[in-house]
Parts: C-alpha cells; structure tokens; sequence
C-alpha cells in the first residue's frame, strides 16, 4: 500500500480535476441548451422553404440555374464541420472518420474546406489537398457563417473549381446521440415531396409572381443556405452534447476514485496507527517484565 | 368570416413576427401589394423595404425587410425574409456602420460580383435606417 502521503495527494489532484471536470460540464450543458433553442429556432423558415420549393417544382419546370448544374464529378470539395477543442468524447474522431471514408469511396480529387480547428489540423498533418479554413466563435455559428461558407463554395463551384461540394456536420439526437452524415450541397438537391411534409400548397391554385420557375431560381440558393446552417448548428449542439456527456463521465470516475483513494487512505492511517499503538504496548510489557 | 389572420414573418435563424393582423402591406418586387383575410393563394418574391401590417391594438407596426418572400392561402401569411428587423428593434448605428463598409466596397474598383454585394448591402443599411428615423 503507498504512504498515507502518496495518498493524500492523489485524493487532492482527484478533487482538483473533478472540479474542473464539473465546471465543464455545467458550461456544456448551458451551451448546449442554447445550440438546441438556434436549431428549434431556425425549422420554420427551413419548413417553410423546403415545402414551397417542393410545391413549386410541380407548378413549374426546374429554371436553368448554375447552381443546379451537373458535371462529371473530377474535382470535389468536402466541408468537414468539427469542433476547435478536445474533451468532446468521440465526437471530433468519429467525424473525421466519417469524412475519411467518405473521401475513400468518393472517386475524384477532394478538397477539405475545414470549419474548426480538429478538421485542420486532422487533415492538414495527413497532406490532403486544403482549401479555406472557417472557424466558429465559442458564441455558436451565426447566419454570417453559414452565408460566408456557402459563398466560398458557391464561388468554387460557379467558377468550375470544384464540380461538387458535400457537407460533413453532425446530426444531434440528444446528449449522449450524435451521428456524423454527410449531404450534397453543391449542386444544389431540390427537396423531395417527402421532405416537405403535408403539401397542402398544391391542394389549392396559386398565383406566382413572377412565374414560378423564376421563384425557384431565387429560392434554390437560399434553400441551400439553410442546409450549410443547419450542417453548423446541429453540429454545434452535437459538440456540445458530446462534451457534456464526457465531462459528465470524467467528473464520476473522478468522484469514484476519490471515494476509493479515501478509503485507502483511512486504512492506512488507522494500520499506523495500530502499529504505534502495538509499539508502545510492546515497549511497557518489555519494561514491565 | 373572420377578418384577421396570421402573420408569420421568419428569418433563418428565427421568428421575427408571429401575430394576429388583418391588414398587411408588403414590398413586392413589381411594387407594394396588400393583403387581407381571404386573400387569393399567391407566392412573391420581395424586395429591400418595409413591411407594415397592423397589430392587435391597431397600430400600424413597421419591420425592414432584406428582400425574401411571401406566400399566403387565404388564412395565413408567411414572409420568408432573407432578414427582418422590427423599426423598435433597428440599432442604428449598427445600420449605419454597415452603410458606410458598403459604400466603401464600392469605392474600390472591385469584380462585379463584389460590386452587386456592396450595392445590395448598401440597399438593405439604408432601409434599416430609413425605418429607424433616418
């Protein structure tokens, strides 16, 4: 058994960390609850976007618009959306793993556009091909964001750079579910009727102005808006959830070594104690004697 | 046969307006339409202005809106706006600041793309501040 000493400062670097371990946590769960409130707040407007694109694209032909425009995929670009710190449990590798083996069964030449530093540095070290870096205060991704990441890749795409772009961000399901998913950005994927829900937009005869396949035209890009905002935001709460759970993991293991590093430590404070009580009892019946 | 609807005007990232009107005045991209209860189904696009409607105590309520758009079936109205500013909610010198980076974009003899950008974000700095008081 070590020294009562040794003991004594572990149980102390264990309380030390626990408190750290407790305040991360704290901090993730209410910056979790805040990522939660942003994606909640932002489903009508993309509700509502992908059911009047739905109903359109009955009313109307698809318009010619460049960002629909399909090429012959030889050059792509990949967003990879991770978190800049650590202490998130798997959420940071499980996402890469996702891009990587994304990346290995998409044929073609990939680019990474990394958003957060985990993203950078993962793919940076490894020599892939990178493009612009974005990264995400700790306030949480603003429609700022989502519009200067979905320029980039509108420009690379338009200007031919690029014949595709795909997003890799992590859907949240709760605190302790996240699963990393990836979707097409570029060129852009009209929702389907499934998506959109109740149609009920068809039910009734709409009137466009102007028509509706020039609606569509000006829809299409800021429907792909929401996606890239909404890749930002869920994986947001998702980093968010996963540190919470982690810390909240942390701060328990630590709580369990303490109690068995104190109970150790009684131990051997009481056997010491035994043992000078031996001594001094043996000592007075040598005198006695 | 009730005379007042719902108005919803939505922003990406959340809910600006959520109430009870009967009257609403939009900025359509072929000019100003009305829209009352009962209104034909129709979908517009808008442009930069302001949109008024008129609240529960029936006053006339302003919100800048960055273009977007409409679409109404008759017992509500959803305004899609790419951003939309209540006139009580415009900070104005936020507004103002923006003015001033847009004009300066178009002072550098920049691509055109950056030039339609700047002369749209000059468009939208100048309705916020026009709604907050000029």
């Amino acid at each position: 058994m070590p020294s009562l000493k040794q003991l004594q400062q572990r149980i102390k670097s264990a309380k030390s960390i626990r408190q750290i371990t407790r305040a991360m946590k704290l901090v993730a769960a209410a910056r979790l609850r805040r990522a939660q409130d942003r994606v909640l707040e932002a489903r009508p407007y993309s509700d509502k976007m992908r059911e009047l694109i739905a109903s359109l694209a009955e009313a109307g032909d698809m318009p010619e618009h460049p960002l629909l425009a399909r090429r012959p995929i030889n050059k792509y670009g990949v967003v990879v959306i991770t978190a800049d710190r650590g202490l998130c449990g798997s959420f940071n590798s499980n996402l890469l793993r996702k891009a990587v083996d994304f990346i290995k069964n998409t044929p073609g030449d990939a680019t990474v556009i990394s958003v957060g530093k985990k993203a950078e540095q993962f793919f940076g070290k490894r020599g892939y091909k990178m493009g612009e870096h974005f990264s995400i205060p700790t306030s949480g991704p603003t429609h700022r964001h989502a519009q200067e990441i979905f320029a980039y890749a509108q420009e690379l795409f338009e200007t031919e750079q690029l014949d595709a772009i795909y997003l890799i961000y992590s859907k949240f399901y709760s605190a302790i579910r996240q699963i990393p998913e990836s979707v097409q950005l570029l060129p852009i994927q009209p929702p389907q009727r499934e998506d959109a829900g109740t149609n009920k937009l068809t039910s009734k005869t709409y009137s466009f102005e102007p028509g509706a396949t020039e609606l569509l035209g000006q829809l299409l890009p800021r429907y792909a808006l929401t996606v890239t905002q909404q890749g930002l935001l869920e994986s947001t709460a998702s980093e968010h959830g996963a540190r919470m759970t982690a810390m909240t993991s942390a701060t328990d293991s630590a709580g369990e070594m303490i109690s068995t590093l104190t109970l150790q430590a009684n131990r051997s404070r009481q056997a010491a104690i035994t043992k000078e009580i031996l001594e001094i009892v043996g000592g007075a019946e040598a005198l006695k004697s | 046969m009730a005379s007042t609807f719902q108005l919803s005007v939505v922003a990406p990232d959340k809910t600006v307006i959520d109430e009870l009107t009967d009257t609403v005045i939009a900025p359509g991209v072929t000019g100003y339409l009305g829209v009352q209860a009962q209104h034909e189904p129709f979908i517009t696009q808008l442009r930069v202005g302001v949109l008024e409607f008129r609240d529960a105590g029936g006053t006339m309520q302003k919100v800048a809106i960055a273009g977007g758009f409409l679409e109404t079936d008759g017992e509500h109205v959803i305004v899609l706006a790419d951003a939309a500013e209540r006139s009580g909610d415009i900070d104005r010198a936020r507004a103002m600041a923006a003015a001033e980076r847009a004009k300066q974009r178009l002072q550098e003899k920049s691509s055109d793309l950056n030039l339609d950008r700047a002369t749209a974000a000059l468009e939208r700095a100048a309705n916020r501040i026009k709604l907050a008081g000029g």
